[in-house]
């Protein structure tokens, strides 16, 4: 039972983070109807950024004592959410912007340029270099209480809360704001949507912004929870996490951001209990073989509604 | 909805002109031979050992170009798992190879004759050696193998629409990769006479190398092979594209919805293709395998799959001389800027974006080379696009 | 609907269209002029390669490396290249081989066995290379070892730690030891030295390097009555350990047996400590790093067999380290010390091979007996591995201690 919890915690936790992750995936494709796969790039961004945004603010690397006063945590990850949210946008004004009208198959293409890009320019001497960067130290590695031996450490809460926060903060402003209700025009039909006045380019790349930094939040909580030290942007396990939260978003309903959240959390679970209670030797496989079965099912994703195709 | 009336009636009208003849089937396969002879006794010698190793690759990214076209460019289907087929067919090739070897020939050593050696040179032998007759069935056995897995993996998936097939591909790319790490460890070729002599045949397929990859196989694939292997694609592609089923796929690709009014039978057709499209696939994974003397699990992943939709992206989508021409550019252009070091692939990843922002619809578009205006000025002839 | 009008013909772009095709004419204009171009531009003399064998003495010789400077395992190639930078340098710096000057051309494959194909060809036939330097990975190698066989060109693997690759053929050689007698050691050393009697084993199952040294492991320490109560492995790019942790926890092993690379090590230590395992931790040659201080104090106490320490006081070691701490700012690694080595070893029998003929510098090489490397005295067996010792070291605050030497065995 102890074990149980403890897996279930470790689950929701990273349950999370997928999340985070599958709501840029989700953003881009309902309103570009194309699958960005420069967004593990900027989610290993978000990792290295946060490293190097640390160090500039003098947080020690780990092996020193002491942690700096939470604030600090908390700036580097809005320094790193702006650093993301900005490169977010110039990639997409560069690159995606002069491809509006032009097939969806070269926008893929071209986003698979900008993932190359990211990974190879990444790995450069003068940037983040090859060898794994250590984690800085911004929280106490503690745990916060423990109830039947399940221990829940106080970084389980940290990223849980600021996951959590961060989608509220999202669903308010999809829901509630003006500008979420211009994001759901033009997810819902671009054309209409500019006939009604809406300034379609300023809204795409304000929701490419919006994904990056959301993925930016994602690799600073990844790297919270983790520690220890991070790998290089070419390393595949950012490929193969960001691929883990494009299946949350498929599985959630591509294009419907609740279903991202649901979905990522429900991935985490499946790939934390298949690990701890099957083998771990097909961890990657239960995803994709959950994804297929989504497929083949309810091609229209878990959360999702069946949509009539119309002639 | 115009013109997909127009294809299918095209489709309808050319059934009676389609030759069937014994020398339609037969033309291919001698001059296959010819270009392959060509491409080995002629071309490999006067370019160089270094060169003739970039032709080769050029011939099997061309074989996986011209496939994946018949998926993505014809039935304008979105298969991002093209190199997990080319990875099921180069294990069942090194499979049947290695260990077709070791229980015909008693040892894994290369028991081909001059068309299939490296280094031709210094070879003694005859032209073609037994060797030759199991590779041949290999890649067959491969193409076949991988043609098999397409077919149930599009069957269920090819019925949705969309970027589904994508995702559906990617993830089993990702799942043939798991289970090719799962295998145990290969029989060593020194190993041949002790635990080769009384392993199981039924165990052999299981022992693929794993993680390691399948290492040390004989080498059999050269400029010879590749090549005749490249011009049948061709011819049957190209045969396809103009065919009734040709038109059908185009019409499928234009417009499903109206396609499907006008009775195309859609799922079929793409089912038909993509089962195609692997065979050929599975073809170029065997020559891949045979020509590294490896394969591993990865080379079955995404990555590679990418590099596959980049070349028929960039050929223009459904252009079959525009698959060849990307797929020597895309082949070429890293061996060009390996001097460049770890700019390399910086350098790679830029031009794509600039390719596909300045010409979107590829080299070519749909067109063919003889369809460009440039080319039919100079040879004044028309075409029918 | 969308996807009808995916693919529209068009008869604008013209300008665009010529620019992309003359784009893609010029990248065949050039790839059809690298041929020419190549040899002259690498050695300042036109033709210099293709008169190689008959050449003046003054020609520098070639040797080539072929390593993943770019990808997941970037950082082994880097670490193995700086080591042959500095051996080629100081070559050079005292008058090169018989007086002509090293020429290092070092390729990046990627990580990818079928780059390695392309580059190890490129590098022989192209730029016909005396020599080749390369792996680190025993798959690239084995992709590798063939294209040098055949064309005949003598192959020092630095690091490639699998039997199978120098089985290949006579050109193959290495200057490590093979995973059968890493395995043996630090079950030797749990057993012996430490008196552990109850081990765990959690190893990267896509990795062969990693499987190679379980296996071997695993079959020592049972012979010398050890027992395994757990065996967990991860896969390539994993992060997240807290399940095979768990259970390794719950057998109470008295050490954990981790044969895996130091940029996983490291979050391995941390997340067993994090679980309250408070059991050491002993491994490869794959740990050593300078970043293994990343792991903080979660490695305290543990061990690593490697080829050398730098703490070393033999002269070759102390120079070693002296001199690539002032080239590069860092400690060297183990792979960096096996790149110096393999290169340095490659010079010596260049030297006594008298010519730079592929059959010649192999036998040479197959002949190399106690030659003062810095991971130890290597002598080359019969089976063109090299037979030395290895070191145990322990890890103490982010820093390596010698703790103890298990010699070559003696068959």
């Amino acid at each position: 039972m102890t074990q149980f919890l403890q897996t279930l915690t470790d689950g929701l936790t990273v349950g999370a983070l997928y999340a985070l992750i599958a709501l840029g995936y989700t953003m881009v494709y309902g309103i570009l109807k194309f699958i960005n796969f420069a967004h593990s790039d900027v989610f290993a961004l978000g990792v290295h950024l946060s490293i190097v945004i640390a160090s500039i603010l003098g947080i020690k690397a780990l092996g020193d004592t002491g942690t700096p006063p939470w604030y600090m945590g908390a700036l580097v990850l809005v320094l790193a959410m702006l650093a993301c949210g900005a490169i977010g946008f110039l990639v997409e004004r560069l690159a995606y912007k002069p491809l509006r009208s032009a097939p969806r198959l070269n926008v893929l293409i071209t986003a698979i340029g900008v993932s190359l890009l990211f990974q190879n320019a990444g790995q450069l001497p003068w940037a983040f270099g090859v060898s794994p960067r250590a984690w800085p130290t911004l929280l106490p590695d503690g745990e916060l209480f423990s109830i039947a031996g399940v221990k829940f450490r106080l970084v389980h809460a940290v990223v849980l809360a600021t996951a959590i926060a961060l989608m509220l903060a999202l669903q308010y402003l999809i829901f509630k704001t003006k500008l979420g209700s211009a994001m759901r025009a033009v997810s819902f039909n671009t054309r209409t949507a500019a006939l009604m006045g809406i300034n379609v380019n300023g809204i795409i790349s304000f929701t490419f912004v919006v994904g990056s930094m959301l993925a930016a939040a994602g690799g600073f909580l990844y790297g919270v929870y983790y520690g220890g030290q991070m790998k290089q942007t070419a390393d595949s396990m950012w490929v193969m996490l960001g691929l883990k939260a494009f299946v949350a978003a498929v599985v959630g309903g591509i294009g419907n951001v609740r279903g991202a959240v649901l979905g990522g959390i429900m991935i985490g679970l499946i790939e934390f209990f298949g690990v701890q209670y099957v083998s771990d030797q097909y961890r990657d496989a239960y995803v994709f073989a959950i994804l297929i079965l989504v497929l083949l099912f309810k091609p229209e994703g878990v959360f999702g509604k069946a949509t009539v195709e119309k002639v | 909805m115009v013109r997909v009336t127009h294809l299918i009636e095209q489709a309808r009208s050319k059934q009676p002109s389609r030759l069937v003849g014994v020398g339609a089937t037969l033309w291919p396969m001698v001059l296959a031979v010819a270009v392959g002879l060509l491409m080995y006794l002629l071309v490999g010698p006067a370019i160089g050992q270094f060169q003739s190793k970039i032709l080769l690759v050029i011939g099997i990214n061309i074989i996986l170009a011209v496939s994946l076209t018949v998926v993505n460019g014809f039935t304008g289907q979105f298969s991002m798992g093209h190199a997990a087929f080319m990875a099921i067919g180069g294990y069942v090739a090194a499979g049947v190879v290695y260990y077709g070897s070791l229980k015909l020939f008693g040892d894994m050593n290369f028991a081909g004759g001059r068309l299939s050696h490296v280094g031709a040179a210094d070879f003694v032998g005859p032209l073609i050696g037994k060797g030759d007759f199991l590779f041949l069935a290999a890649t067959l056995a491969g193409g076949l193998f991988a043609a098999l897995a397409g077919w149930v993996v599009g069957l269920p998936s090819l019925r949705l629409r969309g970027d589904y097939l994508a995702i559906v591909t990617l993830g089993f790319g990702e799942i043939v990769r798991v289970l090719l790490q799962g295998t145990q460890s290969q029989i060593q070729p020194w190993e041949a006479a002790s635990l080769g002599k009384d392993a199981p045949v039924w165990k052999l397929p299981l022992m693929l190398g794993g993680p390691q990859g399948f290492n040390l196989l004989p080498t059999y694939t050269t400029l010879y092979w590749v090549w005749l292997w490249v011009v049948l694609t061709l011819v049957v592609v190209y045969r396809l594209k103009n065919s009734s089923e040709g038109r059908a796929f185009l019409s499928v690709r234009e417009d499903e919805i109206a396609a499907q009014a006008m009775g195309v039978n859609v799922t079929s057709y793409k089912v038909r293709a993509f089962t195609l499209a692997s065979f050929f696939a599975g073809v170029a994974g065997a020559l891949f395998a045979m020509d590294i003397g490896a394969i591993n699990p990865t080379d079955g992943g995404f990555q590679r799959s990418f590099d596959i939709i980049i070349m028929v992206v960039l050929g223009g989508l459904g252009s079959i001389s525009g698959a060849v021409v990307a797929a020597i550019v895309i082949t070429l252009l890293p061996e060009v800027l390996r001097d460049l070091a770890q700019y390399r692939l910086i350098l790679y990843a830029l031009a794509l974006i600039l390719m596909m922002i300045l010409r979107p619809q590829g080299l070519f578009g749909v067109r063919e080379v003889w369809d460009l205006a440039l080319f039919k000025k100079i040879f004044r002839r028309g075409g029918d696009a | 609907m969308t996807h009808a009008a995916v693919i529209r013909r068009t008869s604008q772009g013209t300008v665009s269209r010529w620019l992309a095709m003359g784009l893609a004419a010029a990248v065949m204009a050039f790839a059809g002029g690298c041929k020419k171009e190549e040899a002259p531009k690498a050695s300042g003399e036109p033709k210099a390669a293709q008169q190689a064998p008959a050449a003046p003495s003054t020609d520098p010789i070639k040797v080539g490396h072929f390593a993943s400077m770019t990808g997941s395992e970037a950082t082994f190639g880097v670490s193995t290249d700086n080591g042959i930078k500095l051996a080629v340098e100081e070559r050079n710096a005292a008058g090169g081989i018989k007086g002509r000057k090293v020429e290092l051309i070092t390729y990046d494959n990627q990580g990818k066995p079928q780059e390695t194909v392309t580059v190890v060809t490129r590098l022989i036939q192209q730029d016909k290379v005396a020599a080749l330097l390369g792996e680190v990975a025993s798959s690239r190698s084995l992709a590798a070892a063939p294209v040098a066989q055949r064309a005949g060109v003598p192959m020092v693997s630095p690091s490639s730690t699998n039997p199978s690759v120098t089985q290949v053929g006579d050109m193959i050689f290495r200057v490590c030891f093979i995973d059968p007698f890493q395995g043996y050691v630090g079950a030797r050393f749990a057993s012996e030295n430490l008196k552990f009697t109850k081990g765990a084993v959690l190893y990267n199952r896509a990795q062969a390097y990693s499987d190679g040294l379980r296996k071997n492991f695993n079959e020592a320490f049972t012979k010398m009555g050890g027992t395994l109560v757990a065996e967990q492995a991860y896969g390539d790019g994993d992060n997240d350990f807290s399940a095979q942790l768990t259970a390794i926890r719950e057998k109470n092993p008295e050490f954990i047996y981790v044969p895996g690379y130091y940029t996983e090590v490291v979050n391995i230590a941390r997340q067993a400590r994090r679980l309250g395992i408070k059991a050491p931790l002993i491994g490869g040659d794959g740990w050593d790093s300078e970043e293994l201080k990343n792991a903080g104090d979660a490695l305290d106490g543990s061990f690593f067999s490697n080829h050398y320490s730098h703490e070393e006081t033999r002269p070759e070691v102390q120079d070693f380290v002296k001199k690539y701490q002032a080239k590069f700012g860092k400690v060297p690694d183990g792979l960096a010390a096996l790149g110096y080595d393999a290169a340095r070893m490659l010079f010596d029998a260049m030297d006594r091979a008298g010519s730079t003929d592929g059959k010649a510098v192999a036998a040479a090489l197959a002949a190399t007996k106690d030659f003062p490397g810095v991971t130890g005295k290597i002598s080359m067996d019969a089976q063109r591995n090299a037979n030395k010792g290895a070191v145990m070291l322990e890890i103490q605050g982010g820093q390596t201690k010698f703790a103890g030497f298990i010699p070559a065995p003696t068959n």
